[in-house]
């Protein structure tokens, strides 16, 4: 029986200097690439594929057999990709874990491509987090003049390099074929697959995209065997992920836990619900993914568990809302981002969730329709699996939960405003002066 | 925010095509050159590129459009549709310091959309609008990776976490006021919107042991992990030990 929680990417984020090469050194730093580079690169594949680590990107694709899809060698090149572009609303793990512990990614991505055969490895950031690209640079070049990344990788010859590259700012390139567009100096749109990435990805070349989390956990895997990475988890969502409990909970943060924690579990760790007051919904795994209730307190956070009880596990990302908030204001504001990053190539996403946006938005208001509620869900029917890539998909998952869930509250929208329903005061995590100057300011002191 | 009602291209005004100056041009080609020999197509370095005029002009001005067409061989409107695609290159001047407020569900509902109308009412200014004296370009930021810190305000992309109608109108006061301004988890001070755009461009100011390495809420789990006594289990680096001769065995082992 492991424990709890069992920090291993945050083992040493409260180190004064967690990000420097040194800090890494002291934490057994480089030590799973010295080891990885007296194996054949087979075996290190093989290894991961051992371990059953599913991406951590939130599609939980096994790594392993992501990297042995990859077309054989032909002579030319190969890229490893790792998307750090993490925009999905409600995650928050792989920046913090690049501005904490750059050299636990840079060490996974040096393995990775040994493994491979990559010899220029890609690191594609969001550009809207400045410090983080600060540290990812200081690491690249600290670990080249280690000898970790270069012509001569720890003196066996092999050669990775790596390009830092800051995007700025589309949610739709932390989907695998819209990054490698943009990586391409392109705008980022997804691509038509088949081909996927690991027949023609990167200039068209076989092609690796991996999560940050995913590539971080290679080093623990190759040091410390596949066996141990499997001793946490369970069968079938094996070993640790870092979950980002956010919003209403007392004390919001970060926890690295087995696989198959539950939510129960975690608001307790995070100090219960704020004041007390009752959860109303959660995320399990970022705004993309269906929204749950109390009922769903003690399902199991593995990628099956949460998928048998209608969501995805997605990225961990426990957004968690009290009964303060209205669901249908929520939604909305998702659909509006929806609406917004939706990068307009095909037709049911494109179009399909402005007039989501245009109906959620008139619910919220107060001003809905009769057959508002059906024509939502039937708008959802026509996005959801007709679209070019998961990101119309995505903007169905909160309208249809919540619908399910919440369906009086959309009723509710025909007449009454959410914020008169809902005051929003309420759910804000601040104290106010008493008066407010929008609106009336009875009964909102008990923030 | 803005999302289709925004222009779908490039306002450039003749003055924005006004030639670089000789040692401008200069920097600019030698810049672009290391950029470039970053990627083994050059076409991959429009990115950084648009980031690299925006760090010289401010923002995307028709002169860094025909610049990056230029040294990259693409024409001038494969360039104006990739700018026109990603939500920080800028269309037109932008202030000095870019305050964003993420009004994404999360933040906006933990506080976030208060204080974007009180920070909007206190500037007098809308999203993607700059005061007067150039100093703040006010945005609605979708959700920036800090959730657990809502709500939260980036200043030219370094974070300022829990805030508060009164903190968010602290910070843009003082960067008004031309005070140095130091970011929650961030640099030691907020760099302006050119400089914070030319490390975008891939070149380092020296900045980067600056700062915390994580905030209280990234740490708590771990936080209560040590005082529980709570820790991964040992692997097989732990019980053999000594990783020098177990390497050395791996590699007698292996063909």
């Amino acid at each position: 029986m492991t424990d709890t929680l069992t920090p291993i990417l945050t083992k040493f984020w409260d180190d004064p200097q967690s990000w420097t090469l040194a800090t890494y050194e002291r934490h057994d730093g480089y030590k799973a690439l010295a080891k990885a580079l007296t194996m054949e690169p087979q075996a290190i594949i093989d290894a991961v594929k051992d371990s059953s680590i599913r991406g951590r990107g939130g599609a939980g694709f096994p790594t392993g057999m992501k990297w042995s899809f990859m077309s054989p060698p032909d002579g030319g090149p190969r890229y490893l990709v790792v998307n750090a572009d993490e925009s999905e609303p409600g995650t928050c793990k792989d920046i913090p874990l690049m501005m904490a512990n750059p050299h636990s990614l840079i060490e996974g991505v040096a393995i990775a491509s040994y493994a491979i055969g990559c010899e220029h490895a890609f690191i594609y950031l969001r550009g809207e987090v400045v410090h983080v690209y600060r540290r990812l640079l200081r690491a690249v070049e600290e670990a080249r003049a280690a000898g970790h990344l270069g012509d001569d990788v720890g003196g066996k010859g092999v050669k990775v390099e790596i390009t830092v590259h800051a995007g700025a700012g589309a949610y739709i390139c932390g989907e695998e074929t819209a990054l490698l567009d943009s990586l391409e100096g392109r705008r980022g749109q997804p691509r038509l697959k088949p081909p996927f990435p690991g027949a023609a990805g990167l200039y068209a070349r076989p092609t690796s995209v991996n999560n940050v989390e995913s590539i971080a956990s290679v080093p623990g895997i190759i040091l410390e065997g596949a066996d141990w990475f499997k001793g946490m988890g369970t069968e079938k969502s094996t070993g640790f992920g870092i979950f980002s409990l956010s919003g209403h909970v007392a004390n919001p943060g970060q926890f690295e836990a087995p696989l198959g924690i539950t939510m129960r579990e975690l608001i307790d760790l995070a100090g219960g619900m704020r004041g007390g007051r009752k959860l109303k919904f959660w995320t399990p795994g970022g705004s993309s993914t269906p929204i749950f209730t109390d009922e769903h307190l003690d399902v199991p956070l593995d990628f099956d568990s949460v998928a048998a009880a209608g969501s995805m596990l997605g990225t961990r990302a426990l957004q968690v809302f009290d009964e303060t908030v209205s669901v249908v204001r929520a939604v909305a504001r998702w659909t509006d981002f929806y609406a917004h990053e939706s990068c307009g190539k095909c037709t049911p996403c494109r179009e399909g969730t402005w007039w989501l946006r245009q109906i959620m938005n008139r619910i919220e208001a107060g001003e809905g329709t009769q057959d508002d509620i059906d024509k939502l869900v039937d708008i959802c029917d026509n996005i959801l699996g007709r679209s070019f890539c998961a990101l119309g998909d995505a903007a169905t998952s909160p309208i249809t939960s919540a619908v399910q869930y919440f369906r009086s509250e959309f009723e509710a929208g025909m007449t009454t405003p959410a914020h008169e329903l809902f005051p929003p005061e309420k759910s804000v995590l601040f104290d106010l002066p008493a008066p407010t100057p929008t609106k009336e300011s009875s009964g909102m002191v008990s923030a | 925010m803005s999302g289709h009602d925004a222009s779908g291209h490039l306002h450039v005004s003749p003055e924005s095509k006004a030639p670089y100056a000789a040692d401008v041009l200069e920097r600019l080609h030698a810049d672009a050159a290391e950029v470039i020999a970053r990627y083994p197509q050059k076409r991959s370095a429009l990115l950084p590129l648009l980031h690299l005029v925006q760090s010289v002009d401010g923002y995307v001005a028709g002169r860094g459009v025909s610049f990056c067409a230029e040294v990259l061989d693409l024409t001038e409107a494969e360039v104006s549709g990739v700018a026109t695609f990603y939500t920080q290159y800028k269309r037109h001047p932008n202030g000095d310091y870019t305050v964003g407020v993420c009004t994404n569900t999360l933040c906006a509902i933990m506080g976030g959309d208060l204080i974007f109308d009180r920070v909007s009412e206190h500037l007098g200014v809308g999203h993607d609008e700059t005061t007067e004296d150039g100093r703040i370009t006010l945005e609605r930021v979708e959700c920036n990776a800090a959730c657990d810190y809502a709500p939260v305000v980036m200043a030219n992309w370094e974070f300022f976490d829990n805030q508060t109608p009164e903190s968010t109108i602290g910070l843009v006061d003082e960067l008004r006021a031309g005070a140095d301004v130091r970011p929650t988890r961030g640099a030691d001070k907020v760099c302006t919107f050119k400089e914070v755009s030319r490390v975008l461009a891939g070149f380092p100011d020296g900045r980067a042991d600056e700062g915390v390495g994580a905030g209280p809420a990234s740490l708590l789990g771990l936080r209560i992990a040590n005082d529980r006594g709570w820790a991964a289990p040992d692997g097989t680096s732990r019980p053999t030990t000594t990783s020098t001769t177990s390497t050395s065995d791996a590699k007698d082992g292996s063909k």
